[in-house]
């Protein structure tokens, strides 16, 4: 392993807390000790906290690293090793969870119907959700919206043609079309806050539940594998195409909360934005790039179920601990008043 | 040969088959009461079915609304 030390970014995230035998091998690692040869990955759950963890620490290397941590670790061949099975491990259960196919018109046709009294997190906040409940929302999402469209941008070198120039135009869309102020991870900053809440990268990690941290992991993993561009297609499909009227239920939980214009605004703003990056999605990226190609169009179904299965859960483990009148996060949501 | 400068490109319109109609932007809508809005977006969606609760921009209020248990969602 190598030990040269490189200086940090100044934005590079604290490591969080271990949470099992995989994350604090990990973590030990990014502190320059050894990997244990012995690690029980395939024992682990796959969606379980250690696994998720484990994998999350892995991928934040080739985002911003972390404070103290070697940026030259990012390609250790003993963490990519780990990483690897990890990931093998994450893969295989999802594969098992998902009942797969080819048909992507299948797949998009019940995401664009509304189903007004299905479950939610973001059904529940417009009718009835409270604001404590509002800001442990926003700070979960914040491991995902604090780099959004970063997972995504890896795809790009890996498309061609009118699929590749469509998705660019999204992503420029997300990063704010040439304006820093406008990027969708600096609203969504200028959010947390305005609720009070810190916008310093990585600050919710340790109380992200397992469901929130596999739903980036399943980005970043798709978003770094090339063999997996068709299923970060599908996942950024599932995202684009139900994101607006989630939105719009999350702008009137805003007014309904009396929360302030950057709330609002960031959520107003994705209404708009995901109307149109719905048509360009459907019909500049999924209909070019899996037209003629069976295998593609696979991927990209194996996508968009294991988005759609990740929010699931993601929802469900939310509204549960809410309906019980419990925290949907690990631990109480740490107060930043010093550094918001 | 000279290139052709972008903005000598005809801006494009989109008419979608079951949404909004897509115009490259920047635009600014003129309402038949006088009130202009003004979309800064590279591309706007332009509500034509007029449920749109931000209109003359889309919102996607044009689908489908249907009630359902969480498994025929599925």
């Amino acid at each position: 392993m190598t030990t040269t030390p490189t200086a940090p970014a100044l934005s590079a995230p604290a490591l969080p807390l271990a949470r099992g035998p995989l994350s604090a091998a990990v973590l030990a690692a990014l502190r320059g000790g050894p990997l244990p040869d012995e690690l029980d990955v395939e024992g682990a759950d796959p969606f379980g906290d250690d696994l998720q963890l484990a994998l999350y620490v892995c991928y934040e290397l080739h985002y911003r690293g972390f404070a103290g941590v070697d940026d030259d670790l990012e390609w250790d061949p003993a963490l990519l090793g780990l990483r690897r099975r990890l990931e093998a491990a994450f893969l295989a259960a999802l594969r098992a969870e998902v009942p797969g196919g080819g048909d992507v018109a299948a797949e998009i046709e019940p995401l664009l119907v509304e189903h007004v009294d299905a479950p939610g997190v973001s059904r529940h906040l417009r009718r009835r959700g409270e604001l404590w409940q509002f800001r442990e929302y926003i700070a979960l999402r914040s491991l995902y919206h604090l780099k959004e469209a970063d997972p995504q941008a890896w795809v790009i070198p890996r498309l061609e043609g009118e699929a590749k120039a469509a998705l660019v135009s999204v992503e420029h869309d997300e990063y704010g079309a040439g304006r820093g102020e406008r990027m969708h991870a600096q609203l969504f900053a200028d959010m947390m806050r305005e609720l009070g809440l810190s916008d310093r990268y990585g600050a919710y990690v340790d109380v992200a539940p397992a469901p929130v941290i596999a739903e980036v992991n399943f980005m970043s993993m798709s978003g770094l594998h090339r063999a997996l561009r068709g299923a970060l297609v599908g996942q950024f499909a599932v995202v684009e195409l139900t994101s607006s009227p989630g939105s719009d239920r999350l702008v009137r939980a805003a007014e309904r909360l009396g929360c302030g214009p950057a709330t609002i605004g960031f959520y107003a703003e994705h209404v708009e934005a995901d109307a149109v990056h719905e048509q360009v999605v459907r019909h500049g990226i999924l209909a070019p790039l899996v037209a003629g190609d069976p295998a593609m169009a696979e991927a990209v179904v194996f996508g968009m179920q294991a988005a759609n299965l990740l929010d699931a859960r993601l929802s469900d483990h939310v509204l549960a601990a809410w309906h019980a009148g419990r925290s949907a996060l690990v631990g109480p949501l740490p107060e930043h008043a010093a550094d918001a | 040969m000279p290139s052709v400068p972008p903005e000598a490109l005809p801006h494009r319109v989109v008419v979608t088959a079951d949404g909004p109609i897509l115009v490259e932007g920047p635009v600014e809508v003129e309402l038949p009461d006088g009130r202009k809005a003004v979309s800064e977006r590279p591309v706007t969606a332009l509500c034509v079915c007029g449920n749109s609760r931000r209109y003359p921009f889309c919102d996607t209020s044009h689908r489908r609304r249907v009630r359902s248990a969480r498994e025929e969602e599925r």
